[in-house]
C-alpha cells in the first residue's frame, strides 16, 4: 500500500507515545530529557506531513523554527543539569525530593 | 518506481519505531550513552522521512544540527558527569508497567482519532519551484521576523547557559 498522510499521523503518534513512556517510566534526567526530545521530533514529523500533504510549506517553516528552539532549549537544560548535578552530586529524579511535604 | 520508495517508507517508519523504543526503555543497557546513541539513530531515519516527503532541507538540518550538534552536546555532558551510581539502581517495576499502559492509551488514542478522521486517498500536489526554494523565499520573505527573533533567542539560551553552568557568580 502506497503510503499516505495518514501513515506518516501513526508514526508520529507512536514515536509521541515512545517519548511519553520515556518521560514517565524513567528515573535518569538524561533519558527523560531524551524522551522529551523524541516527542518534538515526533511533532516535527506530523507537521512535514501536513505541509506535504497539504501543498502549504508554512510547516515547514514552523518546523525549522521548532529544531532552532529545541537546540536553544536543550543548551539551557543541559546547563541546568550540569548545575544541578554540582550541587546535588545525581541525575536522578528519585534523589530530588526537595518538594515533598 | 513508487514501489521502492513504498519500501523505503515502511523500513524507515519501522527502524525509528525501534529505535525509540531502544532509546526509552533498552532491556540490555540501561546506560545514557547507549541512549543517546540510538537517540542519533532515530534521528538519522526520521531525516530519511523527511527526504520521503520531500523536505530536503529539514533532513539536512536534522542531520547537522540535531545528529550533529545537540547529541554532540548531550554526550558531552553524559561524559562529564560520572553517572556510575545511577545504572546500579533497581529499576521501578510499577512506574514501567504504569507508564507503558498510559503510553499504550494515548497511543491508541491518538491513532484510532486519525483513522477515523484522516481521509485514506491524499493527492500530493506539486510544487512549481524546488522545494529547499520555495523555503528560503517563504523564510526570508513572510517570516523574516520570527527569524531574527530566533537568532535572538540563541544568542540568549547561550549566554544563559554559560551564566548557568558557572561555578560561582560574582
Amino acid at each position: 500500500m502506497t503510503p499516505g498522510l495518514h501513515h506518516y499521523l501513526i508514526v508520529s503518534a507512536l514515536l509521541f507515545s515512545l517519548g511519553l513512556l520515556g518521560v514517565v517510566a524513567r528515573r535518569n534526567l538524561f533519558v527523560i530529557f531524551m524522551g522529551l526530545e523524541l516527542m518534538l521530533n515526533a511533532a516535527n514529523l506530523a507537521l512535514v506531513a501536513f505541509s506535504r500533504y497539504h501543498n502549504n510549506l508554512n510547516g515547514q517553516v514552523m518546523v525549522f523554527f521548532i529544531i532552532t528552539v529545541a537546540a536553544a532549549e536543550v543548551a539551557v537544560g543541559l546547563a541546568l543539569l550540569v548545575a544541578l548535578y554540582r550541587k546535588r552530586q545525581t541525575a536522578h529524579v528519585e534523589d530530588l525530593t526537595s518538594l515533598k511535604l | 518506481m513508487p514501489q521502492f520508495t513504498d519500501l523505503f517508507f515502511y523500513a524507515l517508519a519501522g527502524l525509528t519505531l525501534l529505535f525509540g523504543f531502544l532509546t526509552v526503555l533498552n532491556p540490555l543497557s540501561r546506560s545514557p550513552v547507549t541512549s543517546a546513541m540510538f537517540l542519533v539513530l532515530t534521528i538519522l531515519c526520521m531525516a530519511g522521512l523527511f527526504v520521503l516527503l520531500h523536505a530536503f532541507f529539514l533532513a539536512a538540518v536534522q542531520v547537522l544540527v540535531y545528529a550533529g550538534a545537540v547529541m554532540v552536546v548531550f554526550l558531552f555532558v553524559i561524559m562529564l558527569l560520572d553517572l556510575k551510581a545511577d545504572e546500579r539502581r533497581h529499576i521501578n517495576k510499577i512506574a514501567v508497567g504504569l507508564g507503558g499502559l498510559s503510553a499504550l492509551a494515548i497511543a491508541g488514542t491518538l491513532v484510532a482519532s486519525i483513522v477515523k478522521t484522516v481521509p485514506v486517498s491524499q493527492t500530493v500536489g506539486r510544487l512549481a519551484e524546488g522545494e529547499t526554494k520555495a523555503l528560503g523565499r517563504l523564510l526570508f520573505e513572510s517570516h523574516i521576523l520570527p527569524f531574527e527573533i530566533l537568532s535572538v533567542l540563541l544568542l540568549v539560551a547561550m549566554v544563559g547557559a554559560i551564566l548557568i553552568t558557572k561555578k560561582d557568580l560574582r
